[in-house]
């Protein structure tokens, strides 16, 4: 498969600061001894150099679908980042302190787009029921979008016969009128938003089925069903390993 | 370098933001349309053959601008050589502008900015941090000071830009 490496390499090695990096110790293979390497973790990509000064990396290890454990080895401070499927494909890796190790577990536990995505999705929630049914902004429109109305907040089944609105330009959020959420809707939205685990890697699944607020990606394709399938973050539990 | 790329190609199968067959052409000088089946998982566009299961190639939708070009098309071009741009047609004028939408906001970048914003919404209404039931308020890439001046692929004007 042909992948825009030069690209990936600039977004390895691009001025703003990375979400986490560090040295690492890298099992090449399972007989082999770890090597120290550079580790740069930027979004979802997990980038690793030769060493701290090398101008390219050696490699990228893409975690989507990924889950991250502790495994019990000779090696201290070990962990593998870990994939499903047949032959599945591991990183067996080991950080140089304990608390190295806990802040990569959670950090690569955490980095995947799908999990980020429903962090978004619910605070996007949460921001249409604190605001109500409050009026906004006028939408913003796309660089040489035609301008369409916006649609009416509190409806939202177009009239059979009706033509459908075109899909939402991009969600500078904010730029489009919340729907009006009923009172019984605000309360159990909110009342969700307090059930949600306090501490662990994976937010709640997201909340009723109802009409979505119009601050939320435009209507998707029908593609969409079973992300849960992509399998998020996951970190496996150590009895008096904090996360 | 080297990738995962039995886990990219497991990637592309997962259900797409939006799919469409689309011509494409590559950056290179005199390359010619090619019938694509133009996939959008998370932050990935796959390309593949009418015909194929597995993608003839993937691009990573970060730090790219996506523009359209006339008529009803779009182009992707990455900030380190901008130049260089993977050509897309659409059928009409509302598909395209329906793929620049999702592309621009594709990206993990995007994502994060989003996230930051709404969390700085939210505490303004309720002065209560919304991370910290997910356990993540402390996180260095979620914070307000953690924000960039906007990448090419977003207009001026985005909200929260510091």
């Amino acid at each position: 498969m042909k992948l825009n490496e030069r690209s990936l390499a600039s977004y390895a090695t691009s001025g703003a600061p990375a979400d986490r990096a560090g040295f690492l110790f890298q099992r090449a293979g399972r007989a082999a001894a770890y090597l120290r390497r550079w580790f740069v973790l930027r979004g979802n990509m997990l980038f690793y150099f030769e060493d701290a000064a090398s101008r390219e990396p050696a490699g990228v290890v893409i975690l989507e679908g990924c889950t991250v454990e502790l495994v019990e080895a000779a090696e201290e401070f070990a962990f593998a980042v870990r994939f499903a499927g047949a032959r599945a494909r591991a990183y067996e890796l080991a950080a140089e302190s304990q608390a190295a190790l806990e802040g990569w577990v959670k950090a690569l536990s955490r980095a995947s787009f799908d999990y980020l995505r429903l962090v978004v999705r619910e605070l996007e929630r949460q921001l249409a029921a604190v605001r109500g049914p409050a009026p906004a902004p006028p939408a913003r429109a796309l660089p040489r979008r035609p301008p369409r109305p916006a649609p009416r907040p509190g409806r939202t089944a177009a009239p059979p016969g009706a033509p459908r609105p075109p899909p939402r330009p991009a969600p500078r959020p904010a730029a489009a009128p919340p729907p009006r959420l009923g009172p019984q809707r605000a309360r159990r939205l909110r009342a969700a938003a307090r059930e949600l685990r306090p501490r662990g890697a994976r937010p709640a699944e997201p909340l009723a089925a109802g009409p979505r607020p119009a601050l939320s990606a435009p209507p998707e394709t029908g593609g969409r069903g079973g992300q849960a399938g992509l399998g998020g973050p996951r970190a496996a539990w150590v009895p008096g390993l904090q996360l | 370098m080297r990738y995962n790329e039995k886990e990219l190609q497991a990637l592309s199968r997962q259900p797409a933001e939006l799919a469409a067959e689309l011509g494409m052409r590559g950056p290179k000088k005199g390359s010619v349309v090619k019938r694509r089946l133009v996939k959008l998982v998370v932050n990935f566009l796959f390309y593949f053959r009418t015909d194929e299961a597995e993608p003839v190639g993937a691009l990573l939708l970060e730090h790219c601008k996506v523009a359209q070009e006339e008529p009803s098309g779009f182009s992707i071009s990455f900030v380190e050589d901008p130049e260089r741009k993977y050509r897309f047609e659409c059928h009409s004028e509302e598909q395209c502008q329906e793929w620049i939408g999702a592309l621009r906001r594709a990206s993990y970048e995007f994502m994060r900015r989003s996230l930051i914003f709404y969390r700085n919404e939210i505490q303004k209404v309720t002065g209560k941090d919304p991370l910290e039931q997910f356990g993540i308020s402390e996180e260095a890439r979620f914070q307000l000071s953690g924000l960039q001046p906007s990448s090419p692929s977003l207009g001026p004007g985005f909200p929260g830009r510091a």
